[in-house]
């Protein structure tokens, strides 16, 4: 008895003959298989990536406020005015503070756990650095309110070691201070950095692991010291890992709206502006107009990044 | 939008396995490894650093129980588990648990089929234009989750579509293609064709095959695949905000306490209810996985 037989489908049937067609062709059969994925990506995400340059490239009608559907740079013009040019500039600066914190908190978590972890060190490493990247986000950013407050936990860990000085000296300082932790800059960047560093561990991580341990001992051998062997042999090595991570950091700071909304300053910066525009301002096009600056941005960054070999570390 | 970033990790999975211990060791270039202790400095940073990335959460828990409901007093004045019997009664919050459970299902389900979809696809044929297409399954979740969501919205606003349930499943399926497109991708890769070339010499048909032989061994991928992606949507909240309009999901129920807080323990509560309903599936997608190297065939 054939298998087909056993499994009650009649050889001949009209299934085995779509089988059969579609196995003697190859190409078509991959093309169905295709098409449902591509449809739905080509029309809901292309389509909509479409709409918002389409939209960018629309403008507002100052008096009555609709929306003029000819094409005109006017709308992109409006970026470089200095309200908006300036929440360009924080916000790009925002993200590159959190993605040299991130660097500076992550290596050592990276390093440890490349060189020195094994066996079941190394698994409760990897365990612990992606708990978090898998708890929920808007709840994380709650945990922070929650410790930024004035009452809260780090205020009063600060009040308890008898450092609250050091903290009153840290908001005095003009720009980044403020009348308390969570409407200030570093609170916001504390966020930011919580909330990315998991990207930035993994990749750092990945390009630690690939340095071969002979090359660092050949640097020993030829008279380096630690720290030059870390500079010269183990940082140039690292570095796609950290260019890696960088890009989720940047990207993701670029196009978050919602710690900005919940901790920090009054001060908008790009994600909050586009919300803005689109929602209650009505004005699609700026809100489009601006998003396609995280996009720009991102695309330099990734050219700069597969230049120098990034993506290997992933 | 963070979570979608999971999935690039996700993605990373097989590549986890290389340095996992559960997994039999290969012989593999001489590793970078030091016999001697790691220097205190370096211990002390790495251990600051884990616990940065931990404690917060703690505190979470924490004041789901304290008996303070004006501010965020910490130490907590007093602990009571009253707070979780409000939340109970709270019709708004199961209004908004009982969308986004929805929602989520829903696009988990267009998720599953587009993505296996593209996995069976892509997994071992070589043709031009495939790498194009691997960027587009993963542009959803590459670029910032403001770009995916006003680009949505613009093409809402173009096309005149109203917001409804719809348009947040469309927003939530996108980006959860890629998630269920990497885990079944991978197991795929690891399948070997030779067990779908027996099953056809022994006589079955290609849908045979499929079902007989394909599923089984895909079945696990599939299941982590979507268990990813239903926390994904269940957790979304940037792009929700774009395609929602009025309606109010879960998270967007929290965003909306976060920002204009009314009654703040019932969040607190909600918070930890959120936790456990993203984590669990997640840990358990994990466990999926992790032992996928025991697919059949896989030895070759």
């Amino acid at each position: 008895m054939t298998l087909a037989a056993e499994l009650g489908v009649p050889r001949g049937g009209t299934l085995r003959r779509i089988s059969d067609f579609l196995l003697a062709r190859r190409g078509f059969y991959l093309l169905l298989l295709l098409v449902p994925p591509l449809l739905w990506l080509g029309v809901v995400y292309l389509g909509s990536l479409f709409a918002l340059l389409a939209e960018s490239l629309f403008s507002i009608d100052d008096f009555s406020g609709v929306v003029v559907r000819e094409p005109t740079l006017a709308t992109f013009r409006q970026l470089l005015q200095p309200a908006n040019l300036d929440v360009i500039i924080r916000t790009v600066t925002i993200a590159a503070t959190v993605t040299v914190l991130a660097v500076v908190v992550a290596f050592p978590i990276a390093y440890y756990a490349a060189r020195y972890a094994r066996g079941r060190t190394k698994a409760a490493f990897y365990l612990l650095v992606m708990m978090p990247l898998w708890s929920s986000y808007l709840v994380k950013v709650y945990a922070w309110k929650l410790l930024l407050a004035k009452e809260g936990a780090i205020g009063w860990t600060f009040d308890a070691i008898g450092l609250r000085p050091l903290l009153d000296a840290l908001l005095a300082v003009p720009v980044i201070g403020g009348p308390s932790l969570s409407t200030s800059y570093v609170g916001m960047v504390l966020v930011f950095l919580y909330l990315w560093l998991p990207f930035m561990v993994l990749p750092i991580q990945a390009a630690l692991e690939r340095v071969p341990g002979n090359l660092i001992e050949a640097s020993g051998d030829l008279g380096a010291s630690p720290g030059q062997t870390f500079r010269q042999v183990i940082l140039p090595l690292a570095l796609p890992g950290i260019v890696a991570g960088a890009i989720f950091t940047f990207s993701l700071t670029l196009g978050d709206y919602i710690v900005p909304e919940i901790v920090g300053p009054s001060s908008l910066i790009l994600g909050q502006v586009v919300y803005i525009q689109q929602g209650t301002a009505g004005n699609i096009p700026l809100a489009a107009a601006f998003s396609v600056v995280p996009i720009v941005v991102m695309g330099l960054l990734l050219t700069l990044a597969k230049r120098m070999g990034a993506f290997d570390a992933l | 939008m963070t979570q979608p970033f999971l999935i690039v990790m996700a993605g990373l999975v097989p590549a986890i396995h290389v340095f996992l211990p559960f997994r039999r060791t290969r012989p593999r270039r001489l590793p970078m490894r030091d016999s001697a202790r790691a220097p205190l400095g370096l211990r002390i940073a790495a251990a600051l650093g884990l616990l940065f990335i931990h404690v917060p959460l703690a505190f979470i828990l924490l004041y789901a129980f304290t008996t303070d409901d004006r501010s965020f007093q910490f130490p907590p004045p007093g602990l009571t588990l009253k707070w979780f019997g409000v939340a109970w009664q709270r019709q708004d919050v199961f209004d908004a648990l009982g969308l986004s459970v929805q929602v989520a299902v829903l696009s988990t389900l267009v998720a599953l089929i587009l993505g296996t979809l593209a996995a069976a696809a892509l997994s071992r044929a070589k043709f031009f234009g495939r790498e194009a297409i691997s960027l587009l399954l993963v542009l959803p979740i590459a670029l910032p989750g403001i770009v995916t969501g006003i680009s949505l919205r613009a093409a809402f606003d173009l096309a005149d579509i109203p917001f409804s349930f719809w348009t947040i499943v469309l927003g939530h399926a996108t980006f959860c293609i890629v998630v269920v497109y990497n885990n079944a991708v991978a197991r795929f890769r690891r399948m070997s064709p030779s067990l779908v070339e027996a099953s056809m010499d022994l006589g079955a048909d290609g849908f045979q095959t499929f079902r007989h032989v394909v599923l089984p061994n895909i079945a696990t991928a599939l299941l982590a695949g979507g268990m990813l992606a239903f926390a994904l949507s269940f957790d979304e909240v940037i792009v929700t905000t774009f395609t929602a309009g009025q309606q109010t999901t879960l998270p967007i129920w929290m965003l909306s306490e976060l920002v204009r807080p009314r009654q703040r323990p019932v969040t607190n509560v909600v918070a930890v209810i959120v936790i456990a309903l993203t984590f669990l599936p997640i840990l358990a997608a994990y466990y999926l996985t992790r032992d996928g190297d025991q697919v059949a065939g896989a030895g070759r």
